[in-house]
């Protein structure tokens, strides 16, 4: 049986099916990420003055993964524009970047996180507070290239470049002398907490898309030969969806990573 | 999706998908050095970084994903996960002033 509405468009709607529904589903993804959105603006406001962190995450990797999306965006444009005028060679070259870039995405935010899992923050016995990356970690002490935190100084902190002004240096602490110790993983504080949600949930949008994107472009890549504009079709649909993915990205680097 | 339908529309449509992303690389250089920029005030920073988010979003949406010249049912899809959007902001605004809100003690 012949699926309807694949390709030509439907009278009432005046769009094919595929289109309509792709819309649908992104209209359900702006709920998702607004109600995630909403949780951060909650907890932002609802920290107390000078506990929200600032100046966590490496700007310019963020800031290099911004480019890298808006690169695949522009490659998923033109790969569709290539198949509207039956260029497949182009095609095939464009969306090969879109993969590339998607993974150089996912390889500098899996950089991030393992950043974030080395870093910690150690309390001692005497009530100081370590913070910093740990270098080594072996039965009798651990080195830390980092800071001492000064709680009063802390709470002043209200822009990254502040905390970035910090001199780090490597500091031994003997293990007998920690009191408690834990790294920024999603558990440490309520900003990491909505960090790796928000951005967690983008890394797996940015993994289903690929996934989605390479199908086409690989194994689904036959279609073009028997359906071409159904197969233009499901480049236009994946593409909006890739492109959403590039949006919810702006919004979230400004908010995580510069605010 | 509006379809380029000769060598010239086609040409047309790669300058300005070009142009928006040149636009889209500025605005993020833009807000980088915006937020380095030593401003004190905290309200102002966000508004700008949330201004320049903004803009960009508009020309992903509008450029990109062709909403500037898409069918009304699209439009339809849209206005209404706006109106819901906004309805889940203000509930989150709202429920930030503690007046409106009714405290177990």
């Amino acid at each position: 049986m012949e699926i309807p509405y694949v390709v030509e468009p439907r009278p009432d709607t005046g769009l094919f099916n595929a289109k309509v529904g792709i819309w649908l589903f992104l209209a359900s993804e702006v709920m998702l990420f607004g109600a995630l959105f909403s949780a951060y603006i909650l907890l932002r406001v609802g920290a107390a003055p000078g506990e929200w962190p600032h100046g966590l995450l490496n700007v310019w990797l963020g800031m290099a993964n911004t480019i890298v999306l808006i690169v695949s965006s522009i490659t998923v444009v033109m790969a569709w524009a290539s198949l509207k005028f039956k260029n497949f060679s182009n095609f095939k070259k464009y969306q090969a970047v879109t993969l590339l870039c998607a993974l150089t995405f996912l390889g500098i935010k899996s950089y991030e996180y393992h950043d974030k899992f080395v870093h910690y923050e150690i309390q001692l016995n005497d009530g100081r507070v370590v913070d910093g990356h740990m270098l080594e970690n072996d039965a009798e002490k651990v080195v830390i290239h980092g800071h001492y935190v000064d709680k009063a100084e802390a709470a002043k902190v209200t822009h990254g470049w502040q905390e970035a002004e910090i001199k780090e240096i490597e500091i031994p602490v003997k293990k007998s002398d920690i009191k408690y110790m834990e790294n920024y993983g999603p558990r440490h504080n309520t900003y990491t907490a909505i960090y790796f949600t928000l951005t967690g949930l983008h890394a797996l949008h940015v993994i289903g898309g690929a996934l989605v994107i390479g199908f086409i472009w690989g194994p689904g890549a036959g279609m073009w030969k028997t359906d071409p504009e159904r197969y233009t079709n499901r480049i236009e649909i994946s593409g909006l969806f890739w492109h959403f993915v590039d949006l919810v990205w702006i919004f979230l680097f400004p908010v995580l990573y510069l605010l | 999706m509006s379809d380029p339908h000769d060598t010239h529309d086609f040409q047309k449509s790669v300058k300005r998908y070009l142009f928006v992303f040149y636009a889209l690389i500025v605005g993020t250089v833009v807000t980088v050095m915006a937020s380095r920029l030593h401003i004190n005030s905290v309200a102002l920073t966000v508004a700008i970084a949330l201004f320049i988010a903004c803009v960009k979003g508009f020309l992903v949406a509008g450029y990109f994903m062709h909403l500037i010249s898409e069918k009304k049912m699209i439009y339809g899809i849209l206005l209404t996960t706006v109106f819901f959007f906004a309805g889940l902001m203000y509930l989150t605004v709202w429920s930030m002033n503690p007046e409106s809100l009714v405290h177990i003690r």
